[in-house]
């Protein structure tokens, strides 16, 4: 096979290579992003992460589609899924690509656990409508309801330690075995959709996939066969 | 290039006095169409006997929010893609136990039909509703032409398998082509329609053009869309979602408050195009179609024949 000159000679070691590698860009995109993202405080998400349920909210209001419950409720859900997706995303983008996006993971999380609420509050609000016996029997009956129940129920301890103080009081380790409860609340929640569906289809299966694959990457570190 | 043309840009409720005026001035150019053929839906009579009163969803919901597999899963897919199907020529094959098989034209078909309006309420399985003008003829007239045999008990349809246009297709999403079937007698209530048009205009492609079966108080999927096939059996037909799922989907899909869907209520619904905060609506023992169309149940366990 022929091998680039300057992997073969010495000569040429230093001056070329590192420049041509697919690292050095990938490194060269990293460090711009990690810089460009210093000057962005991470309260910035709040707003910017509510602002597309606002706008779907508002729009359902003033231009109501077809079935305007079901586009909002399905909508917020699938905010939540994404939001959970991008929370696990975070440490493998720092681990494989560099960019550094830890300190906004904790209002990533929460702005996630905003958006089950939301789901949650359409479907018993706007969707049920306070009918409880139809609400008991989705509670007892029926799959999908109590799954993503669950994966609910699993977010709220952590929403409500996702704070500095809750980290002291609990100490980093503790702290940190009680958020591996995310892994569980992703799976479950991605699984409430596919579920949802007649048949089986596409963009529920990537949530899924997405959930098993963040997973699956974590697990050499829980092993031990990788630094964590 | 779309076949058909909204005439509603309002986000109202079309005033059913607006559009049933409207055919009363089209009644006078009558004669400029009267070569056209009975597709054109402005020859319809009016139904009232078998016609709710309530207002109609407007055009716009009616041919955005489809379950129309064919097309895509998503509700807005069959919108999108369906104008890619070509509906002219159609022809229908009728096969089975009945004096005069054959594939004919739709033109034929129609030919000496009565085509009648018919607003009839329309209950789909996800636990939405909607009031749709249908345009048509009933399902009995063309049976009565083909003279089913004493072995016929039941009817067969069957939608155009046809990958290059119809998107959803290549895909394996349901067994296709889809299939759906009824029972003779329910097939020759007079009030089963074989639906042409909605509103004024021809059948949209996207709810089933050129022509669909409507069985008003059966839940949607029963409806069988763009119809290529008509099988007169004397075994009960096999119909898709009943294959796929036979706990969820019944063959008989009568609407039935008091029979949920495992995965959900049937006692109510969301009115399409009611808005974010209308409140769910009560469902009606067979779609409020129970005077009518409830003998030809009696006897039956709904519950176990669902």
């Amino acid at each position: 096979m022929l091998r680039p000159a300057y992997e073969s000679s010495d000569k040429w070691r230093g001056a070329v290579p590192l420049a041509c590698g697919e690292g050095y860009v990938r490194d060269m995109i990293a460090a711009t992003l990690n810089s460009a993202t210093r000057a962005v405080p991470p309260w910035v998400l709040y707003p910017v992460l509510a602002f597309p349920g606002l706008w779907l909210f508002v729009s359902q209001v003033l231009a109501p589609g077809p079935d305007p419950v079901a586009a909002l409720e399905h909508g917020l859900g699938k905010y939540a899924l994404q939001l959970l997706v991008l929370g696990l995303l975070i440490t493998p983008l720092r681990d494989v690509v560099r960019i550094n996006l830890m300190r906004y993971r904790r209002q990533v999380g929460l702005m996630a656990f905003f958006y089950v609420v939301a789901h949650l509050l359409v479907y018993l609000v706007l969707d049920n409508q306070f009918w409880w016996n139809a609400l008991i029997r989705d509670l007892t009956r029926r799959p999908y309801i109590i799954i993503g129940m669950v994966s609910f129920v699993i977010l709220i301890p952590l929403a409500f330690t996702s704070n500095n103080a809750s980290i002291r009081r609990l100490g980093p380790i503790a702290w940190k075995r009680l958020h591996y409860l995310t892994y569980p609340a992703i799976l479950l929640g991605a699984l409430h959709y596919l579920m949802l569906k007649k048949t089986w289809q596409t963009e529920p299966m990537i949530y899924v996939a997405f959930a098993i694959m963040l997973i699956l990457w974590r697990v050499p570190r829980f092993i031990g066969l990788r630094r964590p | 290039m779309p076949v058909w043309k909204s005439r509603f840009k309002d986000r109202d409720v079309t005033d059913r006095s607006v559009w049933m005026n409207r055919r009363t001035l089209m009644a006078g150019t009558a004669g400029l169409l009267a070569g056209a053929p009975a597709l054109a839906s402005r020859h319809a009579i009016p139904n009232p006997g078998y016609s709710t009163d309530e207002p109609p969803t407007r055009f716009e919901d009616i041919t955005s929010y489809n379950n129309f597999y064919e097309f895509g899963t998503g509700k807005d897919d069959p919108a999108r893609y369906a104008s890619a199907l070509t509906t002219d020529p159609w022809s229908i094959e009728i096969a089975g136990e009945c004096a005069n098989p054959g594939t004919h034209a739709l033109e034929d078909i129609l030919k000496g039909k009565t085509i009648e309006e018919r607003i009839y309420r329309f209950r789909c399985v996800e636990a939405w509703s909607m009031v749709i003008p249908w345009f048509g003829f009933q399902l009995s007239a063309l049976l009565d032409q083909v003279v089913p045999t004493s072995k016929a008990r039941y009817v067969a349809f069957e939608t155009l398998y046809r990958p290059e246009e119809m998107i959803g297709q290549r895909s394996r999403t349901i067994p296709w082509p889809y299939v759906e079937g009824l029972r003779m007698d329910e097939a020759m209530h007079p009030l089963t329609l074989m639906a042409t048009g909605i509103y004024e205009e021809k059948m949209p492609n996207q709810n089933g053009a050129p022509i669909r079966l409507v069985v008003p108080w059966k839940y949607g999927f029963k409806s069988i869309k763009s119809i290529v096939k008509i099988t007169l059996t004397e075994e009960q037909p096999p119909a898709t979602w009943n294959i796929l799922q036979p706990d969820e989907y019944g063959f008989y899909a009568n609407v039935n408050p008091e029979v949920d869907h495992p995965r959900w209520s049937q006692a109510s619904h969301r009115v399409v195009g009611s808005g974010l905060f209308a409140r769910r609506e009560p469902t009606l023992m067979l779609n409020g179609y129970a005077d009518e169309v409830g003998p030809l149940y009696a006897g039956m366990d709904l519950r176990k024949n669902f």
